[in-house]
């Protein structure tokens, strides 16, 4: 019976053999609908505008400006008078050689980038005298436009897709010369922003005129836009926050606690962004690394530094929590090892936050890593230290918290097996680690997250993960794991005594006199972040009102000194000019602006400015940063 | 008279399909030239650097392996045949653990630049298994307990196979079908697989309720012109109905598979091959783009390394699994059908051949070496045409990869082995 089975194989086999050579016969002889190869149709990929980037008032903060790319065909150029076409494109003749040896060198055949990024008049002005000379052809194009000199290291820049990312991607979608997101937002939302790419199929004559579309365009594929992306930035504050951060290093990081929303994201020193987006970008790029203040260097989310003080608030909410200290306990300043600042008796909690009393959070340290049964010290203060590290960890630190930015630094939050590693297992005691009470040690911390445990305290013990988009395209919401809630695990009530401290710190504690806005409610803390190498860091953290909070902020300033000293004024004027719309103390923000604390930054030997032939060190080092007076916003089109 | 030890190696091989081997081996290589030359960088045929120098090693050494194979004795085949099978399952589950990420794929196994795929070889290795396994006289393929651990055997390796995610290689043991069917399975089986594709494919096309009512006055046909009068009873009747309403239920049944059971990027070219202008994200951009290639070839083709479509990356994985389109491009309809010829005449000869052979595990084997050659071909050169869904496997012989080449040579030279040897074998069926 099996015997004839074969039948039905060949049987089977002979079928698909002749169903594929019908279509086959079909699809190549019969049917002309896919008669590309002739030179009249010309294959044109259609790449779609790239999304635009909102402010949280819908002010557009990126858009988009046509361009004009220039290709070359080598092997179809024909140029009776090379000088008189150099002239037309403005180009040397050396300049235009090189140029054409690399078209060459790339493909005789395939059209090769020429010029990129020719503005409308320049265009303009050359396209009807390229008539005269075969083998140049246009594509259109578009260069990233920015309405305001700011916000440079959360944006982002784009470049052309660089031969590694080329051979690395997952999906193959780009190609050789395509833009890519390389940084901020545009690297974050690359997917979204830049839309997908089409083709579309055009006749041509022999001399290249457009005829049309092919079959009514049947076989192309249509291009879909870029998504738009709706920030929570605010854009008046965050240019109001460069011009405070001007002659400064630092960042600042302003969060609305209720949603996780981040309002401004700075890094001092910063650059205009439109210089990325210009035919110099390579050379503009080459400026920037070099200048040794590191404007490239995005403080607000890659900066680890020590929170200081300012972690004396963590301190205080997971004693509490574990039932080490009451909000009422009091400590003698007897046996810590660190001086105080000098001040009136402490009353509890609130007080030792109000100032900053070191010797307090020694005492409340030490409780909560030998607050266990364990008689060895060793064994005991890794039990308490892996206690603590459970407790911290819930607050984000020692990880990435997941913003919506690339490169986000993890900073340190040490742990057990940390010291473990560093010291040796059972080897390390409360004595080597107690630095960590007052947020000095080990510990590192990114302004990004200073400023989300500012929400979190601002929220009573509770955030939501800071993300700077709240809408994508015409999906109005943030991607959805900003939705979610991320409880610290501390208890509601023991965030009062803290919050108390705060406030009381800048009515008539640690920070600066003068940093307390008149009739609003701020809650701060200063930190005093120590520096092998020059003076400490001043960073401040704070929220407003103290009620229904709708900010809450971390300033970092760089070689500054003391926290309440630098930062908590800065922090105080954003706070004032977001909640009130303006700022009262005139004279005191003409006071901050102008304070430079970038002489006091120690540059490695080799980078520090020298003057040259005897010619004065004049050229100031942030001559090419950002100065708010420098450009005026450039107009915005029409939505 | 030469005795049996002194035979020289290539004595009583088939020559006709060594010959439509190199063929098929030889042009594969050219075209892989062809999809990544580049006529400004001077590509060199026997540069390692690119992908055809690499293809040329492959075929290289595929000799080597060649001479191997026929060197073997061809018992060693029948024998070793469940240690081969437990090797491939072993790497398959190496190949899990410390597999390197190769496009989403967890499927290779990397030796200093150059990568293996388990899974291809894995193909061979149950070929053989499964060949040994049913053949003992006492399997008997209608019997339930028979099947069962006959479909184990097939399911087993398909089954870490797409763990590895390389759903289109675990595909291929379906072609197993084609062996169970010749050795006895009831042909109910295959007909059923049979009628559920058909069925799918016409849902996609129809709705639900135009087949079922197709199916309906087709029924009352086959009751009424086609069942004999003496059997036209209740029975009968009842036996139809309860065929064609499993059939309408499973037309039904079709929508809720392809929209909730099916991941999107499965959705997506199966809604690709029903309707190719459905183009809005680019989900079509590969099928449209391989048609464009091919078709733009015409009768003669635009000749060798002159194809455009190609050259400009218009279809991916071109030097691979979608290497017909530059074949389509650049030979035109005589070169492609050409390949579809060459590769029908080699199916059909390995079939010719496996019913001559006097042992069943020989001629079982045959059977599967045709079956999952042809199971590539139609799925290849199919979805290149856009008739099958883009399932991404390559055609044999001609992609590009060291796996693929080395395992087909491999497959192919063992039956061809044990063809020679037939003049020797005394029939035991």
């Amino acid at each position: 019976m099996s015997e004839n089975r074969k039948f039905y194989v060949y049987g089977l086999f002979v079928m698909v053999g002749v169903i594929f050579l019908i279509r086959l016969l079909y699809l190549q002889v019969l049917d002309n609908t896919y008669e590309t190869a002739s030179n009249s149709i010309r294959t044109i990929p259609d790449v779609p505008m790239r999304g635009q980037i909102y402010d949280r008032n819908g002010k557009l903060i990126v858009y988009n400006t046509l361009v004009y790319d220039l290709y070359v065909t080598p092997n179809k150029l024909r140029v009776s008078d090379t000088l008189a076409l150099c002239n037309l494109l403005h180009i040397t003749r050396p300049k235009f050689d090189s140029l054409m040896q690399a078209a060459r060198a790339f493909s005789y055949r395939k059209p090769s980038l020429f010029l990129r990024q020719l503005s409308k008049q320049e265009f303009a002005r050359i396209q009807d005298a390229l008539v005269d000379y075969s083998g140049f052809d246009y594509q259109k194009s578009s260069i990233r436009t920015y309405s305001a000199p700011t916000l440079a290291h959360a944006l982002g820049y784009v470049s052309e897709i660089s031969k590694k990312q080329l051979e690395n991607q997952e999906y193959p979608y780009y190609r050789q010369g395509d833009l890519v997101g390389q940084s901020g937002l545009e690297k974050f939302y690359e997917e979204h922003l830049r839309g997908r790419r089409g083709v579309r199929y055009v006749m041509q004559d022999v001399n290249g005129v457009d005829k049309g579309s092919w079959k009514n365009g049947e076989m192309d594929t249509v291009a879909m836009a870029g998504q738009n992306l709706y920030t929570s930035i605010d854009l008046d504050l965050q240019q109001y926050i460069d011009s405070l951060m001007q002659h400064k290093a630092g960042a600042v990081v302003a969060i609305e606690p209720s949603s996780g929303e981040v309002i401004a994201i700075t890094s001092a020193p910063s650059y205009d962004p439109a210089l990325f987006a210009t035919r110099e970008f390579s050379k503009n790029y080459s400026v920037l690394q070099k200048n040794p203040y590191r404007p490239l260097y995005n403080r607000a989310v890659m900066g680890s530094y020590r929170p200081g003080s300012t972690f004396k608030t963590v301190q205080a909410l997971v004693a509490m929590q574990e039932g080490v200290i009451s909000p009422g306990s009091v400590f003698s300043h007897a046996g810590a090892p660190m001086k105080c600042h000098g001040h009136g008796g402490l009353s509890g909690v609130h007080s030792a936050i109000q100032w900053s009393c070191n010797p307090y959070f020694y005492h409340v340290f030490r409780r909560m890593i030998y607050a266990n049964t364990e008689k060895n010290a060793f064994k005991a203060s890794s039990i308490g230290l892996k206690k603590w590290h459970e407790y911290t960890e819930k607050f984000g630190f020692g990880q990435k918290l997941g913003v919506d930015l690339p490169s986000e630094a993890k900073g340190v939050l040490p742990s057990v097996e940390y010291y473990d590693k560093r010291i040796g297992k059972n080897q390390w005691r409360f004595g080597q680690i107690y630095s960590l009470s007052i947020g000095e040690g080990e510990l590192l911390i990114t302004p990004l997250k200073l400023a989300n445990l500012a929400a979190t305290i601002a929220n009573r013990g509770w955030f939501k993960i800071p993300h700077l988009v709240k809408g994508v395209g015409k999906n109005n919401n943030p991607l959805p794991e900003y939705n979610e809630k991320h409880e610290t695990g501390v208890a509601r009530y023991y965030f009062e005594p803290v919050i108390n401290g705060m406030e009381m710190a800048v009515v008539r504690g640690t920070v600066a006199r003068g940093a307390a806005i008149p009739g609003i409610q701020m809650c701060g803390k200063t930190g005093t972040s120590q520096n092998k190498k020059g003076k400490d860091h001043s960073i401040f953290i704070a929220f407003a009102p103290k009620d229904n909070p709708k900010i809450a902020i971390a300033v970092f300033v760089e070689n500054a000194g003391f926290g309440g000293f630098a930062a908590a004024p800065v922090a105080s004027l954003v706070i004032e000019r977001y909640l009130k719309g303006h700022v009262d103390r005139k004279a005191y923000e003409a006071e901050w602006m102008n304070k430079n604390f970038l002489q006091n930054v120690i540059l490695p030997r080799s980078q520090q400015p020298k003057p040259k032939n005897g010619a004065p060190a004049s050229k100031k080092p942030d001559e090419i940063l950002v100065n708010q007076a420098n450009r005026k916003p450039s107009p915005v089109p029409a939505p | 008279m030469y005795s049996r030890n002194e035979r020289s190696i290539t004595q009583n091989i088939d020559w006709l399909s060594v010959l439509i081997y190199a063929t098929c081996v030889s042009m594969g290589l050219f075209n892989v030239y062809a999809s990544v030359y580049d006529p400004e960088e001077q590509t060199k045929l026997f540069d390692l650097s690119n992908s055809a120098g690499r293809q040329f090693m492959f075929i290289g050494t595929s000799v080597l392996i060649i001479i191997a194979i026929l060197v073997i004795d061809h018992k060693f085949w029948e024998v070793f045949a469940p240690f081969i099978y437990g090797a491939c399952i072993v790497l398959l589950l190496v190949v899990l653990v410390v597999a390197t990420d190769i496009k989403g794929s967890k499927s290779w196994i990397k030796f200093g630049s150059f990568s293996l795929q388990p899974a291809e070889f894995a193909k061979t290795g149950t070929a053989l298994m499964l060949s040994q396994f049913i053949t003992q006289p006492h399997i008997n393929l209608s019997r339930w307990k028979d099947i069962a651990s006959t479909t184990a055997i097939i399911l087993l390796p398909m089954v870490l196979i797409v763990a590895s995610k390389e759903v289109g290689c675990a595909l291929v043991f379906v072609s197993f079908l084609i062996v169970l069917y010749r050795e006895g399975l009831p042909g109910i089986y295959p007909s059923i697989v049979l009628v559920s594709v058909v069925l799918f494919i016409l849902s996609l096309f129809f709705s639900p309720l135009y087949i079922s009512i197709g199916l309906a006055l087709f029924g009352l046909l086959v009751y009424y012109f086609i069942i004999p009068r003496y059997d036209r009873n209740k029975k009968t009747a009842i036996n139809l109905v309860v065929i064609f309403g499993l059939m309408m239920f499973f037309t039904t049944s079709v929508e809720f598979l392809v929209n909730n059971v099916l991941q999107t990027h499965h959705r997506n070219r199966i809604k690709v091959l029903v309707d190719p202008k459905l183009d809005p994200t680019g989900i079509g951009w590969n099928v449209t783009q391989s048609k464009i290639a091919i078709g733009s070839g015409r009768l003669w083709g635009k000749g060798f390394l002159d194809g455009t479509q190609t050259k400009f990356n218009f279809v991916p994985e071109q030097h691979s699994d979608f290497i017909f389109c530059t074949i389509g491009e650049e030979h035109g309809f005589v070169g492609s059908a050409a390949v579809v010829l060459l590769l029908l005449g080699l199916m059909s000869r390995v079939v010719f051949l496996a019913e001559r052979q006097r042992t069943r595990f020989a001629r079982a084997y045959g059977y599967c070496v045709a079956g999952i050659l042809f199971f590539h071909f139609l799925v290849n050169i199919g979805m290149t045409i856009g008739l099958m869904v883009v399932i991404g496997i390559p055609l044999p012989f001609f992609s590009y990869g060291g796996s693929s080449t080395w395992s087909f040579t491999i497959l192919l030279f063992i039956f061809l082995k044990l063809d020679a040897q037939r003049p020797y074998t005394l029939s035991r069926t």
